[in-house]
């Protein structure tokens, strides 16, 4: 099997007053068995919202998934029943959310919240169970596991909580974690330890994974394919290596040179994207990007681009994709 | 609003108020002089004679800020950099320490002394959109304070004044009758800023005015804030978690840890040269959005978490997390000096 979850022409809706939000509208990506593939974007980019799709976790009834495939190890999971799904969630493809205080039981003993998936998709006994809490525990490097076990999630700190978010994604031994903007709410130095601790231990127990997160650096650090995507389309998609040695997506290139880098010599001024994302009720006809691209000719604006293999494994979705070189500058004069 | 047209960089021209030879320590130029500032917090006591522990939020905490320069204010949370900024505006009355603004000791000031002292010293928030008033439109946010300062009191003036904050701002004019939650975060932050600038402040405290913000429009926001510097001349106390951004907007950056300054120098010298084992675990912790330089790259990661305020460790407060800490950290606390000229670290190795 080489792939593992392939997502076809996802597109999830949002129904609101007299609007059709198209948060994701015919997106296209795979991870593979123990790799790692990133989702970047920024807010309203509809990153999180497909990896709650293929949880099937949209909320209803405003949130619909109108169209596409998601298949997981062979299986439609648009196809699955309720039951058949639940069956899928925190088993076979665990979730880690960005911020583990909204999603962690404030009432319930941070051992039973461990306890509880393992009980009910591995069938254990609650002396199994409890066994296996304190080895998750210790696995994502809390200290004194018996103790903690007793505690309630206020009694964690940020980092601890994100910790144990994690025990309880790999609790099962998935095949795939989805996290969402894993480390967020983080300190750097916290961030550090467990982007690395998340490394560590897919590779370890051969779990895939997807980072969703707007952070170009932590994608540097620990993706092997990137998926760009902007106003509820893949605009990019690359191996890492690529993505950032050679975009040729106007908007990836406009992420990359809008933020300062520690390694670069100072720069007198940072070059920011100009404008700011659409309303994506009400997208452009053409290439929803055009308005605020610094490159756009007629063509963007008429006709809206599809991905297209620039090389090998390196997709773009832009008329000007193959003229794109890392050094040309804009030909049209940029939006002001 | 697709395309909302942003000012051209190339309007604004005119030499930057600072200048290689203006690092040095010229007194006579110092805008904010804060010495020894203290702050500790009194948590839970007074119930069945019980006493109250002490947070000590800030622990002896100088620096100076010199005018037309920026200051990068940097740590992890609860670090105190907040905190310290709070003393500054005296939003918070420091336990100890002296926070002399333009000549004046404003920990000595009254309240109605200091209110008027205030007007020169503005804050921009990291979230603009909790600190407008949904029920104002953004016209009559920059308008009020304009009047009730009484810094324009000409109706008709103080409408040209509105107009000139939003051009200054890179907003439109038309976005004088729209309420902020018809904003997006971006020009949201425009609005804090421009209400900043309506009371003409010789200082503006930034509390992490880009981290809520989308990268993309970051720069958008990094980029204003260097032109109005440079325009008009102001002063920044820069309070940020974001190595890189502090980096890019900084002259000089002073790093906390636990309440306390533990290295602070000029920009090049800090990041080109740390001293201070924190401060080299904090830039290493930033990750480069370059795959190949990541691989490349030695990463320090710190064992631990920032221990808690309420009880500190005994020496140098960083010695449980330290790769190179020695037998004297635990028991000595480290003193902020100078390592070589123009930087200063609190570590006995640096």
């Amino acid at each position: 099997m080489t792939v593992l979850l392939d997502v076809e022409d996802l597109q999830t809706h949002f129904m609101t007053s007299g609007a059709v939000v198209r948060a994701v509208d015919g997106v296209s990506w795979d991870v593979r068995p123990g790799e790692t593939v990133a989702l970047v974007g920024e807010s309203g980019c509809g990153k999180s919202v497909s990896a709650l799709s293929v949880m099937r976790l949209v909320a209803a009834p405003a949130g619909r998934i109108v169209g596409g495939r998601i298949v997981f190890k062979g299986r439609d999971l648009l196809a699955l029943s309720e039951e058949e799904m639940r069956r899928i969630r925190g088993k076979d493809i665990g979730m880690i959310f960005q911020e583990p205080m909204t999603s962690l039981n404030p009432v319930l003993t941070v051992g039973r919240q461990l306890t509880e998936t393992v009980e009910i998709h591995l069938g254990m006994t609650s002396a199994q169970s409890r066994a296996r809490a304190v080895e998750l525990l210790s696995l994502v490097g809390v200290s004194d596991p018996e103790r903690r076990l007793s505690q309630y999630p206020h009694q964690f700190s940020g980092g601890m909580r994100q910790r144990m978010m994690i025990a309880m994604a790999l609790s099962c031994n998935p095949a795939l974690v989805l996290a969402d903007e894993p480390t967020t709410a983080l300190d750097v130095t916290i961030q550090a330890q467990i982007l690395e601790l998340m490394r560590d231990l897919s590779r370890r127990l051969g779990a895939a994974m997807l980072i969703i997160t707007h952070n170009l650096g932590v994608v540097a650090r620990y993706a092997d394919r990137v998926n760009v995507m902007y106003a509820g389309r893949i605009v990019e998609r690359g191996t890492a290596r690529e993505i950032y040695a050679d975009p040729r997506h106007p908007y990836t290139r406009g992420l990359l040179r809008s933020v300062p880098r520690l390694d670069e010599p100072r720069r007198a001024k940072l070059q920011p994207i100009l404008g700011q994302p659409p309303d994506l009720s009400r997208l452009p006809v053409g290439c929803s990007f055009a308005p605020r691209c610094a490159y756009a000719v007629e063509r963007c604006r008429a006709e809206a681009p599809r991905l297209q293999s620039v090389k090998a494994e390196h997709l773009a979705s832009c008329w000007l994709a193959s003229e794109l070189h890392p050094t040309s500058e804009p030909v049209a004069s940029a939006p002001r | 609003m697709a395309t909302r047209p942003e000012r051209s960089t190339a309007e604004i021209t005119g030499p930057g108020p600072r200048s290689p030879s203006q690092m040095t320590d010229d007194r006579s130029d110092v805008i904010l002089d804060v010495r020894n500032l203290v702050k500790h917090f009194e948590i839970g006591g007074g119930f069945l004679g019980r006493a109250p522990v002490l947070v000590k939020a800030v622990d002896g905490v100088s620096f100076t800020i010199r005018r037309g320069e920026t200051l990068g204010l940097v740590g992890e949370s609860g670090c105190g950099k907040t905190t310290t900024g709070r003393c500054v505006l005296q939003l918070e009355r420091p336990t100890s320490g002296q926070v002399i603004f333009e000549g004046r000791d404003l920990t000595t000031l009254s309240e109605s002394e200091l209110r008027r002292a205030r007007r020169r010293i503005q804050v921009i928030f990291q979230d603009p959109y909790s600190s407008l008033n949904p029920r104002m439109t953004v016209g009559q946010i920059l308008a009020e304070p304009l009047a009730v300062h009484r810094i324009v009191p000409d109706r008709s003036a103080r409408a040209a004044r509105v107009q000139e904050l939003l051009r200054q701002a890179g907003l439109l004019a038309a976005m004088a009758d729209r309420y902020p939650h018809e904003l997006s975060g971006g020009q949201r932050q425009r609005v804090g800023i421009a209400r900043a600038l309506a009371m003409e402040p010789g200082l503006i405290i930034c509390d992490e005015p880009v981290s809520a913000l989308d990268v993309s429009i970051q720069a958008q926001i990094i980029n204003l804030l260097e032109e109005l510097q440079a325009e008009l001349g102001l002063t920044y106390l820069f309070v940020a978690h974001d190595l890189s951004v502090v980096r890019h907007i900084s002259d000089r950056v002073a790093v906390m840890y636990l309440g306390k300054i533990v290295e602070l120098t000029d920009r090049r010298s800090l990041y080109e040269d740390p001293r201070h084992p924190y401060t080299k675990a904090l830039l290493s912790a930033v990750p480069i959005p370059d795959p190949e330089i990541e691989a490349r790259r030695e990463h320090i990661v710190l064992g631990g978490e920032v221990p808690s305020p309420l009880n500190p460790p005994s020496g140098c407060a960083f010695h449980p997390r330290c790769p190179i800490a020695i037998d004297r950290c635990r028991g000595e606390v480290p003193e902020l000096r100078e390592v070589k000229p123009g930087h200063r670290a609190a570590c006995i190795l640096a």
